[in-house]
């Protein structure tokens, strides 16, 4: 017995005639050199510009205008960022980004919740309680997903209009539900399909209806999908601009389109440190829900991806 | 025989595919009923339509003499017990058996009692507190019975619930419903692939291909007079050996004629006259072929393979260009190349029409 | 048993009542806004609408002006040039960083969390950093002249030839990374006994990912074409964000003049006539997929 596993390891180290030595570890051999050599120099492309972003942010307006924009900044200053904040110009008011904050919180908030809620119920109905002719609903929901927006947008503006709330936060909510429905259809369908089919056949048997099943049964399993689904909808809702802009009014402006006002408004001085601030501010939110998820996120944008 | 459950020219189609097709089938009060064939036969789709979970494209079936074609599965007086066991994953074994009983709005002491009662039956009671995913599959099937059990049902409804389990918990659990059947005497169709658990559990068994019941009788007339050729090859491991010829007469006598070979049917209880000439099939079993058997009708063989298996041995044997599996005692040994001397028990043997593949 | 009373066959529309209820949002939104929503806009633009939709049929005027304007023209070749590069280069990169990726490397969360966290920005901020990272009086063009190189140019954002360069580094910024999640999946789901093979029949690696893995991937590239290419049609806010357009119009993009016609020129026509020609874009690119991926299957 001992022969053959002296055989099977031999030949590799045979010829230094230490039949039972380690097999040699080469932790800088050349190949290894040439992977994580080029993996960091992608790691740095892809890391300069959150770099930049941050020195650019804590310097002052003379340090900038000496220094090159890739050295870390001689005197750290949270100036530009309390600017950024409470008192940054958009060109109609100077009260900073905190109001397209707390406008995107509100858009954001009711309308991962609806949407999710929406596309679970849809999602559910197709996967296990499918009636005559919901695939070619779902079809064509899906077929949408790849039509431009910008294709459906002007109807969607007069249906709002009709209904008085074009400009509104409810408006852009309904939009948002509306254009989250096809990958989040697609996503609840397909988790609940692929849960087993019998226990939904059990819970029939034990006489529990549509809503039952689905309150009782399908949602404490379906956890992960519905975290899955919010960042998907967080992060997604949040970086939104084309529909912030088309349907609400300034005052309701969300947070991206203040931002894109505040540092491309063509009046005054061009303030580079409080731009970065308030860019970094913005993509604070999706930033946090993304380091904090992990692996759900990369499932989310694996299975949000078609949405493009 | 009281009937319990009755199905009457049931059919189900999937767009052009018809799934079953006007299928009759009467199940008598505390019949254990096997359902049995291989998949894709609309054995399990059968038992949907029973349970509710299908809708039948046409037809009817009756529960205690009432129509329940369009009734709610719960309202069917049914019971249903899975593969997968479809235990709800975040309950408890308690809450899984109560469920349905909560959701009919039963009181919470009949609950108990009942719950109580199953335990005792099923012996779970130590199991009550447990989630699914702490209990082994045996384990597991057990609460999908008392699942069943509760409901206090007259019919129970089984698909394929052993099919999940290892050899030997699967044989155990094989006794125990045996056992739960001889003492709560209810109504059980149970769906299996399985033809052990089809012959060992089953008052009488409906053999199903293409949504067609190909035969329906007890384990015994299955398994010694198969109606055609499709049964006769399904049931029995290995399989039944097929020798395609013709009938011949001789001296009066109707004999088989193969590749040359003669065999007499003197003990063969056909059902019809043996025509000369007729194009044929001989179905006989391993164990119905006899070894260097003294004084029977005898034929030159030889053994090609040995399969020794235990209790038996299995031999291939090399006969007018035919291979033949015959079963033998484990003790009797034969190394390949042995000549012998092979016989018939054609009591026991089947005679099928070359055409139509019907018993003759 | 006949004598029971019979309980006939529900009512069609009954049936399944919940199900259908809770479908309404998702029937309303696939006939009346997708359905709906695309054929008023295609109907519409072969009208004369202006400040408000009118039906006043002109046939293909808004097409002829529409492919008569320099700026459609300009924004049309744009989305070509920034397309077929953004293709080319994000799989590129992405299956390199991907197949780097799947060497069993240390590290591989960090790398993989690094890759991909631009995907998580918005438009907007990708387009604002590297409109600041490309500012050649601070930016790199400045860095390099200050370590010496006096001569050194690098000024996308503000020449008009190359403008649309500057947006596609930050695009490809901002997309490999998934383009890299995509493909790595892709390269994990393929079974570890093909690359045992390959080492037992001494195929070098690289001749076993262009002969024997690329291939094998076939579908994966196909469903991440469709996906970039299904974002580069719907490409806006990065260019609102890092060039508005500019310089002039040299980056100008089909996505940006259908907003701009509709909401800011008040000539709705020519925008429903722009958004028309998007849709025809994208069917062109979905259509073949679509036919590939699902009505082959249905011929088996």
């Amino acid at each position: 017995m001992s022969d053959s596993v002296a055989l099977k390891s031999a030949p590799a180290a045979a010829s230094k005639a230490e039949p039972w030595g380690a097999k040699p570890r080469r932790a800088l051999s050349g190949r290894n050199i040439m992977l994580y050599g080029t993996l960091i120099v992608a790691a740095l492309y892809y890391l300069l510009p959150l770099y930049v972003m941050i020195v650019t942010s804590l310097k002052g307006m003379p340090e900038i205008r000496l220094g090159n924009i890739f050295s870390p900044p001689l005197e750290i200053t949270f100036e530009p960022w309390a600017k950024a904040w409470a008192s940054a110009c958009t060109g109609l008011n100077c009260d900073g980004l905190s109001r397209g904050f707390w406008n995107s919180v509100r858009i954001t908030v009711p309308s991962t919740l609806i949407s999710i809620l929406v596309a679970s119920v849809n999602g559910y109905a197709l996967a296990n309680w499918k009636f005559r002719g919901a695939d070619i609903f779902f079809t064509i929901l899906i077929v949408g997903a790849f039509i431009p927006y910008q294709v459906m947008i002007y109807p969607i503006v007069i249906v709002l209009r009709e209904m008085g709330i074009y400009g509104t936060l409810t408006g852009l909510v309904i939009v948002h539900t509306i254009f989250g429905m096809p990958i989040l259809t697609l996503l609840f369908r397909n988790y609940f399909s692929a849960l087993p089919e019998e226990l939904f056949k059990a819970a029939r048997i034990d006489g529990a209806g549509f809503w039952q099943i689905y309150l009782r049964i399908m949602l404490p399993m379906s956890l992960p999908i519905f975290v899955v689904a919010m960042i998907l909808q967080i992060t997604g809702i949040w970086n939104d601009f084309l529909f912030g802009v088309v349907f609400t009014r300034p005052e309701v402006y969300p947070m991206t389109v203040q931002l894109n006002n505040i540092v491309n408004s063509v009046q005054g001085v061009k303030e580079y440190n409080v731009n970065m601030a308030a860019t970094l501010l913005t993509g604070a939110v999706p930033l946090i829900v993304y380091f904090v998820s992990g692996r759900l996120f990369v499932r989310g944008i694996a299975a949000g991806a078609v949405k493009g | 025989m009281q009937k319990s459950v009755s199905i009457k020219d049931l059919s189900l189609s999937f767009g052009a595919v018809n799934v079953l097709e006007n299928l009759n089938l009467d199940i008598g009060d505390g019949e254990f009923l096997v359902l049995l064939g291989s998949s894709g036969c609309g054995k399990s789709t059968l038992l949907n339509c029973i349970a509710g979970l299908l809708e039948p494209t046409g037809g009817q079936i009756f529960i205690k003499n009432k129509n329940v074609t369009w009734e709610e599965p719960k309202d069917r007086g049914i019971g249903m017990v899975f593969q997968s066991y479809a235990l709800y994953p975040q309950m408890t074994v308690e809450k899984n058996l109560s469920f349905g009983l909560q959701v009919a709005k039963m009181p919470r002491p009949e609950i108990d009692k009942r719950i109580a009662r199953a335990a005792e039956i099923l012996q779970i009671g130590p199991l009550l507190k447990r989630k699914p995913s702490e209990l082994s599959g045996g384990q597991r099937q057990r609460v999908a019975i008392g699942r069943a059990l509760v409901r206090d049902v007259d019919v129970f409804l089984f698909d394929e619930p052993l099919s999940n389990l290892d050899a030997k918990l699967r044989s155990e659990l094989r006794v125990e419903i045996k056992r739960l059947h001889q003492s709560l005497r209810n109504t059980m169709i149970y769906v299996t692939h399985d033809q052990i658990e089809a012959l060992t559990l089953a008052d009488r068994i409906a053999i199903m291909k293409s949504g067609v019941i190909q035969q329906l009788a007890d384990p015994n007339t299955i398994y010694n007079a198969p109606r055609n050729m499709f049964v006769a090859g399904f049931i029995g491991s290995p399989s039944m050996n097929f020798l395609r010829g013709e009938i011949a007469g001789r001296d009066g006598h109707p004999v088989f004629v193969t590749n040359g070979v003669e065999f007499a049917l003197d003990g063969y209880g056909a059902s019809e006259a043996l025509q000369p000439g007729r194009k044929v099939v001989l179905g006989v079993r391993p164990e119905h072929v006899a070894v260097n058997a003294e004084g029977a009708e005898t034929h030159q063989a030889t053994v090609d393979i040995e399969e020794p298996m235990g209790a038996d041995n299995l031999l291939w044997l090399k006969h007018a260009g035919h291979t033949l599996s015959v079963r033998v005692g484990g003790a009797r040994r034969f190394a390949p190349g042995t000549a012998v001397k092979l016989s018939f028990d054609m009591g026991l043997a089947s005679l099928f029409d070359a055409g139509t593949e019907e018993r003759i | 048993m006949t004598g029971q009373a019979h309980t006939g066959r529900p009512r069609r529309l009954l049936r399944n009542l919940s199900s259908k209820i809770a479908s309404i949002p998702m029937m309303l939104t696939a006939v009346v806004i997708f359905l709906g929503g695309t054929t008023w806009t295609v109907v519409y633009s072969f009208t004369n609408s202006k400040l408000l939709p009118r039906a006043n049929f002109v046939g293909l005027d808004q097409y002829e002006r529409l492919w008569d304007a320099p700026r459609w023209i300009v924004s049309i070749q744009n989305l070509a040039i920034y397309g077929a590069l953004t293709l080319v280069f994000s799989l590129v990169m992405g299956f390199v960083l991907a197949a780097l990726m799947d060497q069993k490397i240390r590290f591989e969360n960090t790398f993989r969390t690094i890759f991909l966290y631009p995907f998580a920005l918005s438009f907007i901020v990708t387009g604002l950093v590297w409109q600041w990272i490309l500012n050649p009086e601070f930016g790199v063009q400045s860095v390099v002249r200050a370590l010496g190189w006096t001569s050194f140019t690098f000024d996308p954002l503000y020449n008009a030839d190359i403008v649309i360069y500057g947006v596609l580094i930050a695009g490809l910024w901002q997309g490999t990374g998934l383009v890299m999640c995509l493909l790595l999946a892709g390269l994990r789901g393929i079974d570890e006994d093909i690359w045992k093979a390959a080492r037992v029949d001494g195929i070098p690696m690289w001749k076993t990912y262009l002969f024997i893995i690329i291939p094998m991937m076939r579908p994966v590239f196909i469903t991440t074409l469709v996906i970039i290419a299904s974002g580069i049609v719907k490409v806006y806010d990065l260019v609102v964000a890092q060039t508005s357009g500019g310089p002039g119009i040299a980056s100008e993009v089909p996505a940006k003049y259908v907003y701009d016609y509709m909401f800011q020129a008040q000539n709705l026509g020519q925008g429903f006539a722009a958004s028309t020609m998007m849709l025809v874009t994208v069917a062109i690119i979905i259509v073949p997929w679509a036919y590939l991926e699902f009505g082959g299957r249905k011929r088996v």
